[in-house]
């Protein structure tokens, strides 16, 4: 964008008010069309947290948008029922424990490789970094069975560190993918330098690398703690007392009817919380997303 | 972590035990999680059911993917239903992406709507599933998908005033399904007694009033559609004090040749009024639409549908990562040839067709790529958003393994073969991914 800088300035037109006007007047079914998309896009969502908050009689006899006729029916008491209910909340503790330490290890032993491949210099390491893009769309259901195997002789079926070690594993291809592309765009001198003053790998990763790779490193970290926040299918195999909140709802899926009272606010709890991650951090989830996708 | 060693000048062999120390926990992951497994589930989906191994069985795992050949066979269904997957979902994700990036550069409060639109990729396919199953349920009035479905077709062909009746006497012949015929035939200055029973008190329209006496007038021929029934019974054919008319029936007035030549509305208390008739014989008819069924609403999660529902489902999750991705390749584009484009006079659907969608063409197909892989590999949406009675009609190849493996069947063998399958699948991808990588080094 920067290299569109015209040779010569021209002056632009001054906008009269008139014409401010008549250009918002212009772009009106459009602005209308968006804005009635969006709403469209909420609708499902908004519908789920109206649910939640509805008793369950109510929501049995009749649609949740009557809830804006009547809005006295609206209670907390789904929500109340749930956080004293011992099998949410503990799903809940083994989600966070599964995303928080999911992340930490991907981090950790993803930006060493990222390094690694970017900057050391080794035999084999073009041919390596290949075998590393290859194993980037290998299903997860390649891995299910085997593993579901070896789990069992040593012991960590149903183990959150189990659970935690597949999804680092099946993370690290995209982890070292993309710290390994932003690293190997770092400058170089500053790197060769700090060679030079005689720090040596270890330092020049903690102190140089890391902190200018952080960027790169929040988009990872955000992208995988929504990656296993809302994981299904590895908890469903791996885990059977231990169930995060997606498993611990999916059992309760058939009784649709008769839980809804339970499900539909669990749900919106499991979905408030990758919500608020990425609101909070959407330029760095947007960022790694890009990385990922377009190079 | 460890304390750094001390900063002597590293050797060669130092050198490479450094790279051993960042590479090792990665290969060993890798190795471990990734390689052995892929290695062993290629060796096992030739091996019998059971067992660490089993016993060789050749190609029968995947013999059992297309014999027989029919779409009974579950796991054919659901190569068949991923085909659907791959054939819809990327083009319109793509289509969807590129229409909201383009149109969204237009306006001011774009980040504001691309956040809506992306907020769906924030959350797990097992909430969005849930999310869904509360939109697609079947009662129009419990199901907000439906509800939209019968407000639109009311307004279109609205439902009728009753939904059952018969006649009261034989005069009046045929059925709800084909419509109510009296078989006496009029004149100008008649009266057409159109009776009816067996509607239940709630059914009968809450404007109802006494029925009317309806009276000959000249030139016009009159009637009246009432409820020919009261507490008690009440003489047929006749209209009695405390039987009810019946508003909003739609009368039609047919000639001797059987069409149609005039229709009329009943009133509150069920008269209606043919005025100034030409001479002739007619006959009255109540016609099947006074008794249209209303909407039920569409068995959206039901066996025929749920594919559909599914990828609508899938669609509104997906487009705002297309639409956000399109929209930075939009605005990395060098913007003088648009402006140089549009200074040469092309409209701004020439701009889009011409300029535009062949610039992006790339990020395009990265999009188009993303989503054929992802919808490959789909899972978590139909198991959370199908239910277990239309599970089987909404299989698809990644859910159909983890069934036949760990839904209740144990068949490690099939099951391997089908992981096989789906990778087979998705290795021209890989080798687009290696192509790239080794052209941009």
């Amino acid at each position: 964008m920067a290299a569109a800088a015209p040779a010569i300035e021209v002056p632009a037109p001054r906008d009269t008010v008139a014409a401010k006007v008549l250009r918002g007047v212009a772009k009106a079914p459009l602005q209308i069309f968006l804005a009635a998309l969006g709403l469209l896009w909420l609708v499902p969502t908004f519908g789920l947290f109206i649910t939640s908050i509805l008793p369950v009689q109510s929501v049995a006899s009749e649609g949740w948008w009557q809830f804006f006729t009547h809005p006295s029916r609206v209670t907390w008491s789904n929500y109340d029922a749930l956080f004293h209910n011992s099998g949410l909340t503990d799903a809940l503790k083994t989600t966070a424990y599964i995303a928080v330490g999911n992340t930490l290890l991907i981090v950790v032993i993803g930006a060493m490789a990222g390094y690694a491949f970017a900057w050391l210099d080794f035999p084999g390491r073009d041919w390596l970094f290949i075998g590393v893009i290859g194993l980037l769309v290998v299903p997860i259901q390649m891995a299910l069975i085997p593993m579901f195997k070896l789990y069992d002789i040593f012991g960590i079926f149903d183990t959150v560190i189990g659970i935690i070690l597949f999804h680092a594993a099946f993370g690290l291809p995209f982890a070292i993918f993309l710290l390994r592309n932003f690293f190997i765009g770092l400058p170089k001198d500053i790197l060769e330098s700090a060679r030079i003053d005689g720090a040596n790998e270890f330092i020049i990763f903690l102190r140089l690398i890391l902190p200018l790779g952080l960027p790169a490193i929040a988009s990872l970290a955000i992208f995988q703690f929504l990656w296993t926040w809302n994981d299904l299918l590895v908890a469903l195999v791996f885990g059977q007392n231990v169930q995060p909140i997606t498993v611990w709802i999916a059992g309760q899926l058939r009784e649709f009817g008769t839980s809804i009272d339970i499900i539909a606010p669990a749900s919106f709890i499991s979905l408030i919380v990758p919500l608020l991650v990425f609101l909070a951090f959407q330029r760095y989830f947007v960022q790694g997303l890009l990385a990922g996708s377009v190079k | 972590m460890a304390a750094p060693p001390p900063p002597a000048e590293p050797g060669r062999f130092g050198r490479y035990a450094v790279t051993v120390v960042f590479l090792t926990p990665a290969l060993l992951l890798l190795g471990a999680w990734m390689a052995y497994p892929v290695v062993y589930t290629v060796i096992r989906s030739f091996f019998g059911q059971t067992g660490y191994l089993g016993h060789w069985v050749g190609f029968d795992n995947y013999k059992t993917l297309f014999v027989p050949f029919t779409l009974s066979n579950p796991l054919l269904n659901a190569i068949k239903n991923n085909l659907i997957w791959v054939a819809v979902v990327p083009a319109f994700v793509t289509a969807i992406g590129l229409i909201f990036a383009v149109l969204t550069e237009r306006v001011r409060w774009a980040v504001a709507f691309k956040l809506v639109v992306f907020l769906p990729m924030a959350i797990s396919a097992l909430a969005t599933g849930v999310t869904w199953r509360i939109m697609y349920q079947q009662d129009p009035s419990l199901g907000a998908v439906n509800a939209l479905v019968r407000s639109i077709r009311d307004a279109v062909t609205p439902p009728g005033v009753l939904q059952d009746a018969s006649p009261s006497t034989p005069a009046l012949q045929g059925s709800p399904q084909t419509g109510l015929t009296l078989k006496t035939l009029l004149h100008p200055g008649s009266v057409a007694r159109l009776g009816l029973t067996a509607i239940p008190p709630d059914a009968v329209p809450s404007s109802a009033k006494q029925a009317a006496q309806p009276a000959s007038k000249s030139g016009d021929i009159v009637g009246v559609v009432w409820r020919d029934f009261k507490p008690g019974g009440g003489k047929p054919g006749v209209v009695e004090k405390g039987e009810q008319g019946l508003p909003g029936v739609s009368v039609q007035l047919k000639s001797s040749d059987g069409k149609v030549v005039k229709t009329a509305k009943s009133g509150a208390d069920g008269s209606f009024d043919f005025s100034n008739m030409p001479q002739g014989s007619y006959q009255a008819a109540i016609g099947a639409s006074s008794f249209a069924k209303p909407f039920a609403g569409w068995g959206w999660l039901g066996p025929n549908l749920i594919t559909w529902s599914l990828i609508i489902a899938y669609i509104w999750i997906w487009a705002g990562f297309a639409m956000v991705v399109i929209a930075a390749g939009l605005s990395a584009m060098p913007r003088d040839v648009l402006e140089a484009a549009r200074t040469d006079g092309a409209t701004e659907l020439q701009v889009f067709r011409r300029v535009t969608v062949p610039l992006l063409a790339p990020v395009l197909s990265v999009v188009f790529i993303t989503m054929i892989i992802n919808v490959l590999k789909i899972f978590d949406l139909v198991f959370a958003l199908a239910p277990q009675s239309s599970q089987t009609d909404a299989n698809v190849i990644a859910l159909a393994m983890w069934r036949v493996a760990f839904g209740g069947q144990n068949d490690f063998g099939t099951g391997s073969a089908i992981a096989v399958f789906l990778f087979l699948l998705v290795i021209p991808v890989l080798a687009l991914n290696i192509r790239r990588f080794r052209r941009d080094v």
